[in-house]
């Protein structure tokens, strides 16, 4: 039970970063999250990148703790450069960023002390397209399309009936600006400054921020308790 | 290699700055018997002489699997060659756990390599008695090495390690040219032809002999006996298209061209026609 101290482990977290929703397309994966990072219900913290570029070929979007996503950074910062430092014409791919990641989430969830966050691993090597998730408690897996946190409960659906093999560029900011609209909406954590990055054969592209336009005249939106009996 | 007043301490440098207990761990390397390593671009053969020390024993298991894509034959002392296998097979089982993906064999190489150092610089151990031959894939596609007791590897196209490898060697030299873009059958073939050239004489029998393949898409595998007697039989009736070889010993095997089981053993193992009871 003690990995450490008592006063040490991770017993719930503080800065919080929202969903990350990520796409396979025809050239690679997109990956889209908003620049939020809340300190509880206090939207405080408005330019937090939260997806960064792993080594030649992953991307990494990170949900949950914001010092623990820098600490896992931090690791992986130094796991490409032991890589790098074997200058042999190998390099860890995605897949094995992934299942590196997923053995240190387990590990710690072990010995309880946790790693709080929810992680998407993105990246392309060798014309070989591949997604995955890993989470606190240590569940892992991989699958055309991903989110975390609030993002599993709507932008998934979405993307289960509207993903398709070979979407091209256009179309995928567009399917993941749709998911992130929703999220906007409907999540309070939600900020409105949107970083979509991408990831090809040919590297990573971090796109700069940009914000959604929104809709406030729905009808229902105006008048959101017509209809809800014992509401103001 | 005499005996010289440099030669107790594997920490003792010569005066010509030679490490003399590392060397003469070459020569254990040396001692033992053949082992033989040839690839192409998506293939690699091992072959080994195999043989036992009387009719009544096993032979020694010569060629170990480490992985699905990479294997090792060793020559020397082979009780260093099995501490050292465990220690490949190790490092491969604990990559593949964490990372979901076969270790390269560069890297496999190079920790086996450092780990053969370290013995080479402390005073209370000694060099490990075994050369190895790494044979396996990676990202860049099929590769040899060669492992010594000193720490140092190099990558190599074909080789042969151990007593009477030199044959193999100078048959491997004037074919090695072809091998990048040979077949799978080819390589084995020129294998089994260069195994024959050290065995000097002796027939070259399946008893005798273990071959070991691993390529893109096939896993590492020992050959069993009956595939490996029947191509030995496939092209021993094809005869040597080579040229006459510099070596006296292939004019002996040219006696009995049709028989492949005649008694024309000229080698030491005589009597075991049909394979010894203890064979793989």
């Amino acid at each position: 039970m003690d990995g450490v101290a008592e006063s040490q482990r991770t017993l719930y977290p503080y800065v919080t970063g929202s969903s990350v929703v990520a796409i396979k397309y025809k050239d690679g994966i997109l990956m889209a999250a908003d620049m939020g990072g809340s300190y509880g219900s206090t939207l405080r913290y408005k330019s937090v990148e939260r997806i960064k570029p792993v080594g030649k070929h992953s991307l990494l979007g990170a949900s949950g703790e914001i010092s623990d996503f820098q600490e896992i950074l931090r690791y992986l910062d130094e796991l490409i450069l032991y890589d790098n430092m074997w200058d042999d014409g190998n390099s860890l791919g995605p897949k094995e960023v992934h299942n590196y990641l997923t053995r240190v989430m387990y590990n710690r969830r072990n010995k309880f002390n946790p790693l709080w966050n929810a992680l998407v691993l993105g990246g392309v090597k060798n014309g070989q397209k591949y997604l995955g998730m890993v989470n606190m408690i240590g569940i892992n897996f991989e699958d055309n399309h991903v989110a975390t946190g609030l993002g599993n409960h709507l932008a998934r659906p979405i993307l289960r009936d509207e993903w398709h093999e070979n979407l091209t560029f256009e179309e995928g900011v567009k399917l993941l600006e749709k998911c992130m609209r929703v999220l906007l909406y409907r999540d309070r954590s939600a900020v409105n400054k949107i970083q979509i990055s991408k990831i090809t054969d040919e590297g990573v592209t971090v796109f700069p921020p940009f914000s959604l336009k929104t809709y406030w005249e729905f009808s229902a939106f105006k008048n959101p308790t017509v209809g809800a009996e014992g509401s103001w | 290699m005499f005996r010289n007043q440099y030669d107790t301490d594997v920490t003792t440098w010569s005066p010509a700055g030679r490490l003399f207990q590392v060397e003469y761990a070459m020569e254990a390397v040396k001692q033992g018997s053949a082992a033989i390593g040839l690839r192409s671009k998506t293939h690699v053969v091992l072959a080994c002489v195999n043989k036992a020390n009387s009719e009544l024993s096993s032979h020694q298991k010569k060629i170990f699997k480490v992985d699905n894509h990479i294997g090792v034959a060793i020559a020397g002392l082979t009780a260093d060659g099995r501490v050292l296998s465990r220690y490949m097979r190790s490092e491969c089982i604990n990559y593949n756990y964490t990372y979901e993906s076969p270790l390269p064999i560069g890297r496999l190489v190079v920790q086996l390599a450092d780990k053969a150092q370290v013995c080479t610089q402390r005073s209370w151990k000694r060099p490990y008695g075994v050369g190895l031959l790494v044979a396996g894939l990676d990202e860049s596609g099929a590769h040899l090495y060669y492992n010594c007791p000193s720490g140092n590897y190099f990558e190599y196209q074909a080789f042969a390690i151990g007593s009477r490898s030199q044959a193999a060697k100078t048959y491997l030299e004037r074919r090695f040219d072809n091998f990048m873009g040979s077949s799978r059958e080819d390589l084995i073939k020129d294998a089994l032809i260069a195994t024959r050239e050290s065995l000097q004489g002796e027939k070259l029998r399946s008893s005798v002999c273990t071959i070991a393949v691993v390529g893109v898409g096939e896993p590492f595998h020992i050959l069993d006996q009956e595939t490996v007697q029947q191509l030995i039989d496939t092209f021993e009736i094809v005869k040597e298209e080579e040229p006459p070889a510099e070596e006296a010993q292939p004019a002996s095997e040219q006696d009995a061209p049709t028989d492949q089981t005649s008694g024309a053993d000229q080698g030491a193992a005589a009597g075991d026609q049909g394979g010894s009871p203890m064979e793989i």
